[in-house]
Order: C-alpha cells, then sequence, then structure tokens
C-alpha cells in the first residue's frame, strides 16, 4: 500500500510517500503560495520521483501549521505526534525528540514505545527558531549554510544576553561595530538559541537518546552548541527536515 | 501526555500545564474560563480531553488571568471545578 505524509511548515512544505517499510520519494518545497496549491505541487514532484500517480496514492494524512487548509488529504495529526511517531521509526532507542523548524521550536518526550509523554512548544518568539538563525546570519552577512561551520571556529563566545529576537540583533550589530571577531559573535548567536532550547526542556526534562529534528538540525554549530548545554549526544537523521512529513506518512499506513 | 501550552518570554514563564490522561473531557473547566480559553477536541489518540484554544496558544499570558494573580479569588475557576486536577498553571 502507497501513502502520503505531507508536512505544511511556515516557511516549507514536505511530502514523504511510503510503501509499507520503504521510503519511496521524498520532497521539499519553499511554501509561499496558497497552502493547498503548494501542497498540491510537492506532492506531484515526489509522485514524479517515485514514478507513480496521484491515484495509486490510498491515504493522506497532514500535518504542520497548515495541515488543516489541505483538501485533498484524508485526515490532518498534530506536529507532535508526527514528529514523534517519524523520529522513533528512524531511532527506536528516542526518547526525547528536539525539533526546531524556520518559526516554531519543540521538545516532545516519548516512552518506549514511541507515545508521547509530555510536550513543550513555543510558537510565539522567534528567539530559539530558524527564522532567529537566518535573520542574524543576514545581518552578518553570511549565508545560512555557513553559520554552523563558521561558529565552530570562535576563539571566545561573544555574549547574546537578549531574549528577543529584535534586540538580539540589535546586539549582534553592536557586536560587529566593537569589532567582536564574526565567528565569536555567530557562537554567541547559537549559545543564546541552545539556552532559550535548554530553558524549555526544563518543563518536559531530557532523557536519551535524544533526536534533532527540523531544518536548523542541519546546522552543525547548533547541535555542538546544543549538545554542549544539555550534556548529551543528539542524534540527527540523514534527512531532518522531513520527519515529520515521514511521521504523517506512518500515520497514513497505520491507520488503514 | 502532558501538554504544555504556552511559551516564555522575558518576563517569564506562560503555561498552562494539562495532563491529558487524567481528563475525562466532562468540560466543566471549559465552562467555568472567564476568558474562554479552553475547549474540548479530539487528540491524536481519539480521546475527547481538554485544550487551549488555537487563537490564545501564542497569547496565553495576555488572556489568560493566571490562576495565582487572577482566577484563585474566583469561587469557580478551571481548578476548583476539576475532579482530576488536570490543570496547572506556571504563573
Amino acid at each position: 500500500m502507497i501513502v502520503a505524509g505531507i508536512d505544511v511548515g511556515s516557511l516549507s512544505t514536505k511530502v514523504v510517500l511510503l510503501e509499507d517499510d520503504r521510503i519511496l520519494a521524498a520532497n521539499i518545497l519553499t511554501t509561499g503560495e496558497e497552502g493547498v496549491v503548494m501542497a498540491r505541487k510537492a506532492t506531484d514532484e515526489a509522485l514524479r520521483k517515485a514514478n507513480i500517480s496521484f491515484d495509486q496514492l490510498e491515504y493522506i494524512v497532514t500535518t504542520g501549521y497548515g495541515r488543516k487548509s489541505i483538501s485533498f488529504a484524508k485526515e490532518s495529526k498534530s506536529e507532535m505526534m508526527c514528529h514523534a511517531k517519524g523520529a522513533y521509526w528512524l531511532f527506536p532507542s528516542a526518547r526525547t525528540v528536539i525539533d526546531i523548524g524556520a518559526e516554531s521550536s519543540k521538545i516532545i518526550r516519548l516512552n518506549k514505545n514511541g507515545v508521547v509523554e509530555d510536550f513543550v512548544g513555543n510558537d510565539k518568539c522567534a528567539a530559539g527558531t530558524g527564522i532567529f538563525l537566518d535573520t542574524m546570519a543576514k545581518a552578518l552577512e553570511v549565508s545560512i549554510e555557513e553559520v554552523g561551520e563558521l561558529s565552530l571556529k570562535h576563539k571566545e563566545k561573544a555574549m547574546i544576553s537578549s531574549m528577543c529576537a529584535v534586540f538580539a540583533e540589535s546586539e549582534v550589530v553592536s557586536h560587529v561595530h566593537r569589532g567582536t571577531p564574526r565567528n565569536d559573535i555567530l557562537a554567541g548567536i547559537h549559545d543564546s538559541i541552545a539556552e532559550r532550547i535548554f530553558g524549555m526542556s526544563n518543563r518536559v526534562g531530557i532523557m536519551d537518546d535524544v533526536v534533532m529534528t527540523g531544518g536548523v538540525a542541519k546546522n552543525i554549530g547548533m547541535i555542538k552548541a546544543l549538545e554542549e548545554k544539555l550534556g548529551t549526544i543528539l542524534h540527527v537523521p540523514e534527512h531532518p527536515r522531513v520527519v515529520g512529513a515521514l511521521g504523517a506518512a506512518l500515520v497514513a499506513r497505520d491507520s488503514k | 501526555m502532558i501538554v504544555n501550552y504556552g511559551y516564555t518570554d522575558g518576563s517569564g514563564d506562560y503555561y498552562i500545564v494539562i495532563d491529558t490522561d487524567k481528563c475525562d473531557g466532562c468540560g466543566k473547566c471549559v465552562d467555568a474560563c472567564p476568558q474562554n480559553v479552553l475547549e474540548l477536541a479530539e487528540d491524536d489518540y481519539g480521546d475527547i480531553v481538554v485544550r487551549v484554544r488555537d487563537e490564545v496558544k501564542s497569547k496565553v499570558g495576555y488572556v489568560c488571568l493566571g490562576f495565582n494573580p487572577g482566577c484563585s479569588k474566583n469561587e469557580v475557576n478551571c481548578r476548583s471545578v476539576c475532579e482530576h486536577d488536570v490543570i496547572s498553571h506556571t504563573w
């Protein structure tokens, strides 16, 4: 049976096609147009990659911020359940999932059967999310792909104390004026996000093994900063951005 | 499952913490809330439980009066009507 999981995020739409225990195709598109148009486009591209037709999809489950607007899907499930399912499928030893996406971050604690026990999210504040990193990268005129690597080359970490993304940006600008080396500022930025996630983690408690998902998991500097702050090793899937969509596909597979 | 609805900002922690395993979906807290913060809905596992309304999630600190500073003074509040101690607040 072939099923699809669609994760409609605030910045990108992710699709995973699944046949039983095998991933047929995955696809990521940046969300720009109306959610449903974008989701259909992303699905069609994935179908083309896997060389199958839309009619062959037996069940479609959506998740993410825009999940309710997708009319061609059969069902929608919350992000926490889908991320938990996806991460647990990839790493059966996972007990904690840290997801840092473009505009939200969440920490999910699972029991040994992969069922969600504890959940904390943050979708009000930009500090501690991908968009924060993006804004800071722009302020420092480096590309978002490079920030992680560069932050590891710091000599000493610059202090970024603001809790707010807007104020933190002005702090970064004053560091630039003061002549603080760029890599030190970047290390400080990564640390401030890690600090934020650490604060959230105190609400649910971190249990090993920890899996990190979401776009920010592609940033090696963030992984290192978080590992240092949380005092544990983070397991990062090969394609961290599609874990939510994978989870949705798994829900679709199991609901038949 | 324990769900933390809310956020941390510069002024503190604003979370409404709901233990869905204890909730029997009676809905008394929904009626008790003067600010219309709560609603009943089906969760991912098919149980009807209380949750914080989507529109309120990102402004809980402004909409909910908070238990200690606000509703604890009311005779009826979301915690007093609940027989199973489902709801707690962090501020």
